[in-house]
């Protein structure tokens, strides 16, 4: 077996060495492929679809984070069917989230000139926010499910596995083992989910209390009292 | 009431991979897995509690909350529809004094709605749990049967009509090894053949999968057999749940020794010691009968140890389902297995290298394993004597709906659409208004196209499919809008959720089918765009052919979902 593999990635031909995924290599060419889920340090499962592209014409389109590179294939990565996918899942997926925090996905909307109101009387994913700690708040009417907070707390970095997702299809959310507050979970508020989370579904606590117009003073209160709620609780 | 530890105590020792029988357990016994069971199942099998939450949560038939004592769940898939599910739904929360999903407040009962039972020769069914008892699958249940008090009546018996695989099956007779035989083509292969000689039988009959993908099973066996990674591994995918699909279930129910001597062939071929029968969990008939003849069959000496006095041992473990369509995607059912969530894996790499616990690993259907005795035993010649060139061989097909005599039947593939509804099932009842061909999966066909012949290639020239051979039946007097409405409800209630395109997209092609009476503008454009992204980018085979009947319908009938007095 060959250590390259020489392809075409939008009618430039590239060697690359075998094993490297297509959006690797159309990265080297300067090819931009779009993504949602993905992420440099998260292992790609090849969620959102959104990254697909089109090799040899085939009947499926291929996520581009998980396609290796064949020798001899011809990749377009944007075409119409292409292009209907991205548009189609940006649509959908605004349709059912809150993406007001999640500006790069508000850019590709735009970018495929998606219908923010393509889909009148959708059921949206609306999830009560989670104010159960000092260090972060979750709102998971902004979670787009790309898995790297569950990831990340596993075996992706921390080995903690505080996390698991709850349901099944669109109506899977992120969740602790029963719902229990994250205090009581394996936690140990790292942050690594806060930071790899593509939207505003996981945001720092000050952050999210600065949104909402709160002053230092009052945003340190906050987190205090919180706190001094979850010593009393273990002290009691 | 066996306590936690009681249940625990034979999982000693063990690991993740016993997290699906452990849950089962622990749901038969309590009705549900709570909190502190999950501490326990978390300790002795070394899984985090939030791992074992998330799997509880995936499966419908487990439950984390509280359960009733007893719940019903009733079908409502389009052949069940059709037969009246709704009013025995209605019927019994009338009676019950609640609503859909609700639970009595007595706490014993609660009305549910399942998918389909595999029963629909005998539609409307349900399936019963009660704490502390196995399942029960009933048909036809009516609006007047008395689920509550159990008062059922005799099992059902399904019509069924074959020579080759279905020789001697009548629908009420059970196999018993006596009946079947000592696994006569398995000590042929073992004694004469060898490993390579069984394939080279397999691959001579050109059998093709009969599970629905339609892949050749010789180079399936061979590549697996000739890659690299101990121990291999044979999956007997009986995880049936194509709506409109019962042919495995009658296989299983009637037959269980000539699916385990294929199960046993096939391991023998590869070079496997161990093989998997996963079950579905609304099989509970299935599943027993089978086990008791992998009873039967290793008290015989003719499974474990040495069989035959060789070197080949076989250990088959059945693994039940806990409720999930997308674990009959193969990579699903090795996540399963693994105890985890069903979720499908990226592929490549395939099974036949990478399967369960990343190791070589062959997945075939019920039928599939089925037909491999007699190829063994009467050579690839006998089984490529009937059928054409590319669909050799007797294939099953789940006839159901408006025909005199839905069942399972046994066809020579090259006979028509025609023929089998006509000959074979006692013709439509009514006008026939469509076809539903190869599950809900597949694709509408419409009267002019009966002339069609049942081969894999015919109907792929149509650009239908045999699917999982699911053939369903609708007159002039079903409702079309009706039946698409049913199957986008099951769409959404069986995706994993992993992709994007068939998490957000079965989502919204239900919503739209939902509102097919009064749809909006626009509505057909959106389920063309949702049905195209979901087949082209979608991860895996269930998100592919989420939209197949959708499309198909929109091609065949331009009326629907166009807004009336808007050109189409």
């Amino acid at each position: 077996m060959s250590d390259t593999v020489t392809l075409t990635i939008d009618d430039h031909e590239i060697t690359v060495p075998a094993g490297t995924t297509v959006l690797e290599a159309a990265a080297q060419l300067g090819v931009e492929v779009p993504v949602i889920c993905y992420h440099d340090a998260t292992t790609s499962n090849g969620l959102c679809r959104v990254c697909v592209v089109d090799v040899n014409n085939g009947r499926l389109l291929q996520a581009a984070c998980v396609t290796a590179c064949a020798n001899g294939s011809k990749v377009e990565t944007r075409n119409e069917r292409v292009e209907r996918s991205r548009r189609t899942i940006l649509e959908m997926l605004n349709s059912a989230v809150d993406l007001q925090h999640a500006p790069a996905i508000q850019t590709l909307m735009s970018d495929y000139d998606a219908d923010p109101a393509r889909f009148p009387d959708a059921e949206r994913r609306e999830h009560a926010l989670l104010d159960d700690n000092p260090f972060y708040v979750r709102d998971y009417s902004q979670c787009v499910l790309c898995w790297r907070c569950v990831q990340v707390c596993a075996e992706d970095a921390q080995y903690t596995f505080a996390l698991t997702f709850d349901g099944r299809g669109f109506d899977t959310h992120i969740a602790t083992a029963f719902d229990i507050p994250m205090p009581e979970s394996p936690c140990v508020f790292c942050g690594q989910c806060v930071g790899v989370c593509p939207t505003g579904a996981l945001k720092p606590k000050i952050q999210w209390g600065m949104e909402q117009g709160l002053t230092p003073d009052e945003i340190r209160q906050s987190t205090r009292r919180s706190r001094h709620r979850r010593e009393e609780a273990e002290d009691g | 009431m066996d306590s936690l530890a009681e249940i625990l105590a034979p999982y000693q020792g063990r690991q993740r991979d016993a997290l699906l029988p452990v849950l089962w357990d622990m749901q038969t016994a309590f009705g549900h897995i709570g909190p502190d069971a999950v501490r326990q199942i978390s300790h002795t099998l070394h899984v985090p509690e939030a791992d074992i939450y998330g799997v509880i949560s995936f499966y419908s038939l487990f439950s984390a909350a509280p359960t009733t004592e007893t719940v019903i769940r009733v079908c409502t898939d389009p052949v069940c529809g059709l037969a009246g599910a709704d009013e025995v739904v209605h019927r019994l929360c009338h009676r019950l004094n609640i609503q859909h999903d609700e639970t009595t407040s007595d706490g014993k009962y609660a009305v549910s709605h399942t998918t389909c039972l595999g029963l629909c020769d005998h539609a409307p069914a349900a399936l019963i749990s009660q704490r502390g008892h196995e399942e029960i699958a009933v048909a036809p249940v009516s609006p007047e049967s008395d689920l509550l008090e159990l008062q059922i009546t005799p099992p059902y018996q399904s019509i069924v009509r074959g020579d080759i695989l279905l020789r001697g099956v009548d629908g009420r007779h059970v196999e018993s090894l006596t009946d079947y035989g000592n696994y006569r083509a398995l000590h042929h292969a073992i004694t004469t053949l060898g490993p390579e000689g069984v394939i080279g039988e397999v691959e001579k009959s050109g059998l093709i999968g009969r599970g629905g993908a339609a892949f050749p099973t010789a180079s399936k066996w061979k590549m697996t057999r000739q890659a690299a990674g101990q121990p291999k591994y044979v999956v007997c995918n009986a995880d049936e749940s194509e709506p409109g699909t019962f042919k495995d279930r009658v296989l299983m129910e009637a037959r269980p020794h000539l699916i385990l001597e294929g199960v046993a062939l096939c391991a023998f071929a590869i070079g496997a010691t161990k093989a998997y029968l996963f079950v579905r969990g609304e099989y509970p008939e299935s599943t027993w009968r089978l086990q008791r003849a992998i009873d039967e069959a290793t008290h015989a000496g003719l499974l474990g140890e040495n069989i035959f006095g060789s070197d080949f041992s076989l250990d088959i473990e059945i693994r039940r389902g806990g409720g999930a369509y997308i674990c009959g995607e193969e990579t699903a059912l090795f996540e399963a297995i693994e105890g985890d969530r069903g979720f499908p894996r990226i592929k490549p790499p395939y099974p036949t290298t990478h399967g369960l616990f990343q190791r070589p690993t062959v997945v075939n259907n019920v039928e599939t394993l089925s037909t491999i005795p007699g190829i063994v035993e009467h050579g690839g010649d006998w089984f490529k004597q009937w059928g054409t060139e590319k669909s050799t061989g007797p294939k099953l097909v789940s006839v159901s709906g408006h025909v005199h005599r839905p069942g399972v039947y046994e066809i020579i593939p090259g006979m028509t659409l025609r023929q089998l509804l006509e000959d074979f099932c006692g013709g439509v009842v009514g006008n026939l208004q469509t076809v539903l061909m190869g599950g809900a999966a597949g694709t509408f066909l419409t009267p002019d196209q009966l002339e069609v012949r049942l081969t894999f290639e015919d109907l792929r020239a149509i650009r239908s499919t045999f699917g999982s051979g699911a053939i369903m039946v609708f007159n002039e007097t079903a409702d079309l809008p009706d039946i698409l409405r049913r199957l986008g409800r099951f769409f959404k209630h069986e995706s994993c959720g992993k992709c994007f395109p068939c998490q957000l997209g079965t989502q919204r092609q239900m919503e739209i089918l939902e509102r097919a009476a009064a749809p909006l503008a626009g509505d057909r454009e959106r389920l063309h765009d949702i049905g195209l992204t979901m087949t082209e980018s979608s991860l895996c085979g269930l998100g592919q052919t989420a939209a197949s009947a959708v499309l198909s319908a929109l091609e065949k009938w331009p009326d629907l979902f166009a807004v009336k007095g808007q050109p189409v």
